[in-house]
């Protein structure tokens, strides 16, 4: 069990860098990949938690959005040298709030479920039962396409509803140039 | 993007070959979503990646002649038409909405687990259309000129 906790926290310290580089660099494009660098931590540390499903969608996606985002801000002039401004009073007040709230919440960490135990009865169920109920080998498939399918339905209709929206505004602008084009003729 | 061209020589002949690779991959990852890890999301990103190689390597005037946005558009309202077709035929044939009314057949077998499969192609189909159709749109759109396209 320990050597998982370990890999854990090295993985996710890493992430914390990561993200803190990605806001304090002034070049995009290293900001870019050290975001990467966030995503792919994440990924490898649903690898380590036994969850493959999601880490191949995690994998998958943050390559998508630093190609995405390269592609996006790659040409334009976002590297604007702004004189950083640092409020000691304020950093301290962060500082100890963040403080105060992790030291209050030690004794949660007590009462946390062992690793590998689920408190509901439900997930006991689904790994018990879930093979024959659906016939599917992978369980995370049998939950989100079978048991759940509602919330898969809606998941679908919510990235319909973005592409929807998407194409419907661009296309209006694109008929207002045409129409701009044809009164000028 | 200004150069609507593409990329050179040699990166436009390793996507020739390069983009069906990922796309069986692609399609692996969809059928196999039942029996190993991945499936519908997962399986359709990697399409929407096969696809937006193309559109970096050759220019997007090149990749809108061979992928209509019209045609990936009604292809991508038709499978979210066909998952409700799917889910509605389970009220008829089980009584309840969503229901895995096929065979379930025998664990671990490609062919098995009912409705699962037919979800997983679906929606990987879905996401795959949506990801790339969002990309293209936003690489046509030149956000500096006022959104003019």
């Amino acid at each position: 069990m320990m050597p998982t906790e370990i890999w854990l926290i090295f993985i996710i310290s890493i992430c914390i860098v990561g993200s803190i580089v990605a806001l304090e660099l002034k070049d995009i494009l290293s900001s870019i990949i050290a975001v990467g660098v966030v995503g792919l931590g994440i990924a490898v540390s649903f690898l380590i938690l036994q969850a493959p499903d999601l880490a191949v969608v995690q994998f998958v996606f943050e390559i998508f959005a630093v190609i995405i985002l390269v592609r996006a801000f790659l040409k334009k002039d976002y590297h604007k040298e702004e004189p950083s401004t640092i409020n000691k009073v304020l950093v301290g007040v962060t500082l100890i709030t963040l403080g105060a709230i992790f030291y209050l919440s030690l004794s949660v960490f007590k009462l946390l479920p062992p690793f590998g135990q689920p408190l509901f009865e439900t997930a006991q169920y689904y790994v018990q039962n879930g093979a024959t109920d659906t016939g599917a080998a992978n369980l995370v498939s049998a939950i989100i396409l079978d048991y759940r399918a509602y919330d898969t339905l809606g998941e679908v209709t919510v990235l319909f509803a973005a592409i929807l929206g998407t194409l419907t505004i661009l296309r209006i602008k694109k008929s207002k140039n045409s129409q701009e084009v044809t009164n000028e003729k | 993007m200004k150069n609507n061209q593409g990329m050179s020589i040699i990166v436009k002949t390793v996507t020739r070959v390069s983009v069906w690779l990922m796309v069986l991959y692609a399609w692996y990852i969809i059928l196999h979503g039942h029996l190993t890890p991945g499936g519908g999301f997962g399986g359709g990103v990697i399409f929407a990646i096969a696809m937006l190689n193309v559109l970096l390597a050759y220019g997007s005037e090149f990749t809108e002649k061979w992928l209509k946005i019209r045609l990936l558009h009604d292809i991508e309202a038709a499978s979210i038409l066909l998952f409700l077709i799917v889910g509605i035929l389970g009220i008829s044939v089980l009584g309840g909405f969503l229901t895995n009314f096929i065979l379930k057949g025998k664990l671990y077998e490609l062919i098995s687990a009912g409705t699962i499969p037919i979800f997983n192609i679906l929606i990987g189909i879905k996401v795959a259309m949506s990801l790339f159709l969002a990309v293209l749109i936003l690489a046509k759109t030149n956000i500096e000129n006022g959104g003019e396209v």
